[in-house]
């Protein structure tokens, strides 16, 4: 595509726009939006397929996320929403002009280093998210809407932490 | 009043909302790692514009549909608080947020734009799950620790829901101000 792409919407427009997704998450379905979550399914169902169902469902971190079991992520509220946010991504980028294999990078470090320290964050953020219970989407914003005094603490520590170590992590982003 | 509705028409609705919140998310420029990443050095605030006007509408659209009497807040699940595992997961989530520059939510979205990195957090992130569900019997006594249950910051404080709603409102508007002058100095 020759095209330059779109210009990203204003952030206040996206941002009360998601507010009333989230909204009508909670009117319609009765609890709000999730990514986290969703990952977790998806181990378990992974962990049942490799490890067998009984086995897999003796495990109090897994057998949660296995009501239906080796079926439950396609009955899971959280995976669907989060591969209709995958689709909607797509499409959105897409149309904008912005869907194409790239690896977006700070401008001090090489692609190795990108996907080391993407792949490591992942994995703080996989650790993170289930002590924590939830992520960005399913503490901030959905507890964090609700007042939920949990999720207004992972608010804080979050950011804290991040902004306290944003100084060791300069050369990743500037 | 209008009630969740069932299951069934649940699963209808997920990948719905979940379409227009991925969507969002692009349009916003939330699957973009160095753009997100520019929060935590104050050059690009729109992590922090887009999270709390979308936290703003949801909780001023909420109470008042409640106040109203059009829904039943007590039907929304409220996450539940345990106050030592969500400080210290939060405190791990910044970090990864840190070094990854995207969260759970956008990397999908970035993967799904073909952004490779979006991929790898994707990856990492299962990782990290597999390692905590492996290590879930050494970590679950302080993973259980300090609960208390179904709690608000009108809990905490003593002051009515309203006040805490007005207080995070005008919080939100006043940290609204100061990011436009952050980004403008930066500019």
């Amino acid at each position: 595509m020759n095209r330059s792409p779109q210009p990203y919407i204003d952030s206040y427009f996206a941002g009360v726009g998601i507010g009333l997704v989230l909204l009508a998450s909670y009117v319609l379905v009765g609890h709000g939006l999730g990514a986290s979550g969703a990952f977790a399914s998806v181990v378990a169902a992974g962990t049942a397929i490799v490890e067998g169902s009984s086995r897999a469902g003796a495990s109090q971190a897994v057998a949660p996320y296995l009501p239906n079991g080796l079926m439950s992520p396609f009955r899971d509220w959280l995976v669907l929403e989060l591969a209709g946010a995958m689709l909607g991504g797509w499409l959105s980028a897409f149309f904008a002009g912005r869907a194409r294999i790239a690896v977006e990078r700070g401008p001090g470090i090489g692609t190795t280093t990108r996907m080391v320290a993407a792949v490591a964050g992942g994995v703080l953020m996989g650790l993170g998210a289930k002590l924590a219970r939830g992520c960005t989407s399913g503490q901030a914003l959905t507890g964090g809407a609700l007042l939920s005094a949990g999720s207004w603490m992972f608010i804080g520590s979050c950011f804290l932490a991040g902004y306290v170590l944003a100084p060791f992590a300069r050369r990743l982003w500037r | 009043m209008i009630t969740p509705l069932r299951p069934e028409g649940a699963l209808v609705a997920a990948p719905l909302l979940g379409v227009a919140f991925g969507w969002l998310l692009e349009r916003g420029g939330l699957g973009s790692a160095p753009r997100l990443a520019g929060q935590f050095y104050l050059t690009d605030l729109r992590v922090f514009k887009v999270m709390f006007s979308a936290l703003v509408t949801a909780m001023l659209g909420a109470f008042w549909l409640d106040r109203f009497g059009f829904i039943d807040l007590r039907l929304v699940e409220l996450p539940e608080t345990f106050l030592l595992p969500q400080a210290l997961g939060g405190a791990l989530f910044g970090v990864g947020f840190l070094i990854a520059g995207l969260c759970p939510g956008t990397s999908c979205v970035a993967a799904a734009a073909g952004r490779l990195d979006g991929l790898g957090v994707v990856g990492g992130m299962l990782g990290g799950v597999v390692l905590f569900n492996g290590s879930f019997p050494w970590v679950e006594r302080f993973y259980q620790s300090t609960a208390r249950g179904a709690m608000t910051l009108s809990d905490v404080m003593p002051v009515p829901r309203g006040l805490v709603v007005a207080m995070v409102t005008a919080a939100a508007l006043g940290g609204f101000v100061v990011a436009e002058r952050l980004e403008r100095r930066r500019s």
